[in-house]
């Protein structure tokens, strides 16, 4: 009896501090995206979102600035998406499971949390300077993808390693090659999984700073990039700057809301994209 | 061991078999006749699954596996260099213990075999599809319903469709690894009538550990323990009189 009733009162205590802890980082997320949105809300107008920074950038919009984070990601995409998928249908379908595979599986996670910093000088030296590629948007994508490569690996092996090996051996029996099985038994059911990754990864760098700053994200540019060799103007960097390095702060602050405003809608869409790919596919599992 | 002769379609001759450095088989001697039931028992683990599946090299796909020892498809060894295992896979047909429908329709699933050899042409496919799931007796069952997902069928009809899906490649021979035990009872007395019929155009090699399913729909038996082939003969002969007494012991229940 005594027991029993301990163990109510354990169970209700935990499952108390688990809302209690579910509860307090919703408040302090809805908070954060509420003070954004009270703050940047008013600065949103069409002309804010289409034309660019006039006045030593204390007027005007920041067009620039958005075409720079989807052209600097759509090069992160293509680099990191197929190469990524790749990379993790070898590693999964192909590699022998042995130490040598594990290695580099484990080198991969490792790749995934070196900091983007790291990533941003890694870009300067192989990419700006060694490809002579320089400043650019190139190099910006590319290092942007390099950073993302990690985590579109590791999810697409994960949602590979959620398709049944009976429908590899299933489509094997019947006389299928290897790559028969993979292409029309393994990845069809591994794709959306592997959408999913991928897009929350390029989320993640489309919101990145530390990459870009070095190696091709400009302060102010009067023009769009019109070449791959050009520098950009990116959300981040450009948050960064209205926030910190301008000359007349105060004065630019609803500027500086605004950006963040339109960089969280970006990055959040993004992610809702991942959730409903994720969403159709399971139900179509059942 | 004195077996009848008959024409043997798949001979192994001193088969070992070997995951990494266990030994899995031991100079395994076995005959499967044409047009003729084999069951392979044995208790748990003594090899059954592993032998069936070297039959036809699906044992490649495990790393660190070996064959040692000759297995004859038609008097041609399986190993030979100019051998395609991918046509051999599709000349010996598997059914899984587990039913493993694909998660596609019930049409796609048994054209499955057809359109990655490439064939395109629907209304052969249509044909094909029909002919399987009538061989498989399972045309009657889903005849309204090809079009819908293999997942919604019965345990019982999964396993049908993975034999129809076998039969649409038209194999030669068809390996069965306990087709039965993931199924109830009614579906397993289904499945064994099914497998008499396939008999007669057919050579079939069926692992069972059921020994009544062994003697109902077998004309061979061969009785395995710990990975090394204790006797092999008429399937009569094996359940009535045994040469061996470990055959013996094992029929009537004693051990497995
Ligand atoms: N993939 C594998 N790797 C290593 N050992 C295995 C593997 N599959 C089976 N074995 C071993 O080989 C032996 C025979 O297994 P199996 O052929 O599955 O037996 P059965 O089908 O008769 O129950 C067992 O000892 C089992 O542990
Ligand atoms: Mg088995």
């Amino acid at each position: 009896m005594k027991q029993a009733r301990r163990k109510k009162i354990a169970q209700f205590l935990g499952f108390f501090l688990l809302r209690a802890g579910l509860t307090l980082v919703l408040a302090i997320l809805l908070l954060f995206l509420y003070d954004i949105g009270r703050k940047g809300g008013g600065t949103i107008s069409w002309e804010f979102l289409s034309q660019a920074p006039r006045k030593g950038m204390t007027e005007g919009g920041i067009f620039p600035a958005i075409f720079g984070t989807f052209l600097v990601t759509l090069i992160t995409a293509i680099l990191a998406v197929p190469l990524g998928m790749c990379a993790a249908i070898y590693l999964n379908e192909y590699a022998t499971q042995g130490r040598l595979t594990r290695l580099i599986r484990l080198s991969i996670r490792n790749l995934s949390g070196v900091p983007s910093i790291v990533y941003g000088l890694f870009g300067v030296i192989l990419f700006v300077n060694i490809m002579r590629f320089g400043t650019s948007v190139l190099s910006a994508g590319l290092t942007l993808g390099l950073m993302t490569l990690p985590w579109t690996i590791t999810a697409s092996e994960e949602a590979l390693k959620t398709v049944p090996n009976s429908y590899r051996e299933g489509a094997l029996a019947l006389g299928a090659t290897k790559w028969q099985s993979i292409r029309t038994n393994v990845l069809p059911y591994a794709v959306p999984g592997m959408l999913t990754g991928t897009v929350l990864g390029l989320a993640r760098a489309a919101g990145e700073t530390a990459p870009i700053l070095f190696t091709g994200a400009a302060f102010f540019l009067p023009y769009l990039p019109k070449s791959l060799g050009d520098q950009f103007m990116a959300l981040p960097y450009h948050l960064y700057i209205m926030a910190t390095q301008h000359h007349q702060i105060e004065q630019v602050r609803p500027i500086a809301y605004g950006t963040a405003l339109v960089l969280i809608v970006l990055v959040l869409g993004m992610n809702m994209t991942a959730v409903v790919i994720r969403y159709r596919l399971r139900r179509k599992r059942r | 061991m004195n077996v009848e002769t008959g024409i043997a379609k798949i001979e192994t001759r001193d088969l070992d078999f070997y995951y990494g450095p266990t030994r899995a088989l031991k100079r395994v001697n076995v005959s499967c006749y044409k047009n003729r039931v084999t069951a392979i028992i044995g208790p748990s683990g003594c090899g059954k699954s592993t032998f069936i599946r070297t039959l036809n090299r699906m044992n490649d796909v495990i790393p660190g596996t070996r064959v040692e020892g000759t297995i004859l498809l038609d008097g041609k060894d399986v190993h030979a260099p100019d051998v395609d295992v991918v046509e051999l896979r599709r000349r010996v047909g598997m059914v899984f213990q587990k039913p493993n429908p694909f998660p596609k329709s019930i049409f796609d699933n048994i054209a499955y075999g057809l359109r990655i050899n490439g064939m395109k042409d629907k209304r052969k496919l249509e044909e094909v599809v029909v002919r399987s799931l009538r061989g498989a007796a399972l045309w009657e069952e889903v005849k309204d319903r090809l079009d819908e997902n293999a997942f919604a069928l019965s345990g019982g009809q999964q396993q049908r469709l993975c034999i129809a899906r076998a039969l649409a490649v038209e194999p030669e021979v068809i390996l069965f690894d306990e087709p039965c035990s993931a199924i109830d009872p009614i579906a397993t007395a289904k499945v064994e009538d099914l497998i008499e019929t396939l008999e007669k155009s057919y050579t079939v090699v069926i692992v069972t550990h059921n020994m009544q399913q062994a003697a109902r729909v077998s004309d061979y038996t061969a009785f395995m323990m710990l990975g090394e082939l204790v006797e092999f003969d008429v399937t009569e002969k094996i359940f009535t009189n045994p040469v061996n007494k470990l055959t013996e012991e094992y029929i009537t229940g004693r051990f497995g």
